[in-house]
């Protein structure tokens, strides 16, 4: 796996990287070998995506026929019931605003911290940068959730609990982004930070002004990948909120799972609203997702 | 300068040392939080697991009590049973999905894939909580779509929540349905870096697909297979959300897992020793499983 391809523009769709290079055997082999593999192709992709299909199908059907049978699989009277109870009920919209407060706060500080990091370990060399850099391979050990208790303690006696602020800080410390960016400022040349030096530059603006802009596609990958971990997150927030006024998506969705009985209109509602913002940002911002470098750091 | 100029030309460039302030400011804030939120709770975890600490007021040393405690413990026993089950399914069962799916991603002869891409990346972008919603409504039992067809096609409603063993593999089905995208991300990547050219010499000795697979592909793709199945395995030791929402760890307590089983003695118990032994038992099989990659890895790399 190379470390080094996370910037490329170059189109990376796999079929189309491939053919360029074989499109004699393309030509030759053709539809008598498209038909299987396509079919395999869209066989397994229906088995992906049938799951989520029929979900979200199934939290526009009004909570009376979510259980009638036959089965169908399109709503026979299409109704947004659903959503709007659960927009309603039990402070979904203030668990939304919760949620994109941490994740927005938690994904700039990430990157920004993640980026001065990953730059000092890529092209400075001093025996307290090798010590940090054990450190945070030791990170990757020792994940959270192994840590619940001690991290609980030290995060209340801090005074952030029952606030967004004690599920955003722990948060930042993420060593899969001073790795990503690591990588990426390896493949600098150390030319460039010379030549500036020679022309009178000092460290803190090279760093600023030339490293910071050129690392923009690092910049919005682990952005990406930043704003899931925190808006998939469940159990620390579970941990550190006790006020149902601050509560997170996640923790709203998981406490109607965990009624008696199951309203599965609210359910189905919440959960779905819940899964647009990646959605989007995902489709949007496809690239930066496809083409990144995920090596063996990559986890919260 | 001149002398160091011909330096740089001989050897590669080297890194100086006699910057020490800049890339201390730059690693400054990184440094505070490893600090507070990593080397003081991974202290103070390792002293509280030889305390009785429940969390608030004083607390006694017991030495090595919690941790016989813990290897009398039956429930503690069943997580970390259970725990273990549900990696040794979940792995390979992500591991082959994603690899085929990789495989026939990469094919030349497949239509449509870079829409088909989106269906096996989207179950990843999913919250675990939101995963185990969805698939507790397909798998419902008096209601869900997979008994529906199961009665349609004459068969006889299968209790996939009320039997244990059935519902976890209702969790590992989702598990590796939610994961395929991150581990064929991974192995897209392995296989687009194997050389053209090994398959054309292949082919014109006469091998087949399967042939070219086995003895290109596979072995090609080892580093990465490695680290596919190690960070499998670190994510399956964790696993608890998906549980929380999916099955709520049941039916009964028979599918607690590990870190549902140190949430509940810590926090619904107050047993912040006791959780915290149980807790370094974890850390002990991660830092198993991550001493092993990093081997993995540097062997790779001084290959």
């Amino acid at each position: 796996m190379t470390t080094t391809d996370m910037p490329r523009k170059v189109d990376t769709g796999p079929r189309r990287a491939v053919r360029k290079k074989r499109p004699s055997s393309a030509a030759t082999g053709g539809l008598r070998r498209a038909i299987p593999a396509t079919t395999l192709l869209w066989v397994l992709a229906a088995l992906y995506g049938v799951p989520v299909l029929w979900f979200v199908l199934s939290s526009f059907k009004p909570a009376g026929d979510l259980f009638s049978l036959p089965l169908t699989l399109f709503p026979t009277n299409p109704t947004v019931s659903g959503y709007e109870a659960a927009w309603d009920s039990a402070n979904f919209s203030q668990y939304f605003i919760n949620t994109a407060i941490v994740c927005v706060i938690a994904t700039i500080l990430t990157v920004g911290v993640s980026c001065c990091t990953g730059y000092a370990l890529a092209k400075y060399d001093n025996k307290w940068l090798k010590a940090f850099f054990v450190g945070i391979l030791a990170t990757t050990m020792l994940p959270g959730e192994v840590m619940l208790a001690p991290l609980f303690l030290v995060v209340r006696d801090l005074g952030f609990y029952n606030s967004l602020a004690g599920i955003i800080l722990p948060a930042v410390l993420t060593a899969t982004g001073c790795f990503m960016f690591r990588q990426f400022f390896l493949t600098v040349p150390d030319e460039l930070i010379e030549a500036a030096r020679i022309d009178g530059a000092r460290e803190l603006s090279i760093f600023l002004r030339i490293m910071v802009p050129i690392s923009r596609p690092i910049m919005l990958t682990l952005a990406i990948l930043s704003f899931q971990w925190r808006w998939n997150d469940y159990i620390w927030p579970l941990l550190m909120l006790n006020d149902p006024e601050k509560f997170t998506v996640q923790i709203g969705i998981q406490s109607i799972v965990g009624a008696q009985n199951i309203n599965w209109s609210v359910l189905l509602g919440a959960s779905v609203i819940s899964m647009v913002p990646l959605i989007v940002i995902f489709l949007v911002f496809q690239r930066y997702v496809m083409n990144a470098d995920i090596n063996a750091g990559l986890k919260d | 300068m001149t002398k160091r100029a011909s330096d740089v030309s001989v050897s590669p460039p080297r890194r100086r040392s006699k910057y020490t302030l800049a890339p201390l400011v730059l690693i400054a804030a990184n440094v505070v939080l490893f600090a507070l939120f990593f080397l003081w709770p991974a202290v103070i975890g390792l002293v509280y697991s030889f305390t009785n600490y429940t969390g608030v007021g004083a607390f006694q040393f017991i030495g090595l009590d919690n941790y016989q405690k813990l290897f009398g413990d039956s429930i503690f026993f069943d997580a970390l049973t259970r725990t273990l089950l549900y990696t040794v399914l979940f792995v390979p069962l992500n591991f082959v999905l994603s690899l085929l799916i990789a495989n026939v991603l990469v094919s030349k002869h497949a239509k449509g894939v870079s829409v088909a891409r989106i269906f096996f990346f989207i179950p990843w972008l999913l919250s675990p909580i939101v995963v185990g919603v969805l698939w507790r409504w397909l798998f419902g039992e008096n209601f869900g779509l997979v008994n529906y067809f199961i009665e349609k096609f004459g068969g006889s409603a299968v209790p996939w929540q009320s039997n244990a063993d059935l519902s976890l593999i209702v969790v590992v089905v989702a598990a590796s349905w939610a994961w395929t995208g991150f581990s064929m991300l991974l192995f897209i990547a392995a296989i687009k870096n194997v050389p053209t050219s090994y398959y054309e010499a292949a082919a014109l000795d006469g091998a087949g697909p399967w042939r070219q697979f086995i003895s290109i592909t596979l072995p090609s793709i080892a580093p990465t297979s490695f680290i596919v199945i190690l960070l499998n395995t670190i994510h399956g030791m964790k696993e608890y959300p998906l549980f929380a929402s999916l099955n709520n760890g049941g039916p009964g307590t028979s599918n607690n897992l590990l870190v549902q089983y140190i949430y509940q003695t810590g926090f619904k118990s107050g047993q912040i020793g006791y959780a915290s032994a149980a807790s370094f038992v974890l850390m002990l099989i991660l830092m198993g499983v991550a001493i092993i990659q990093l081997m993995v890895n540097r062997r790779v790399e001084n290959r």
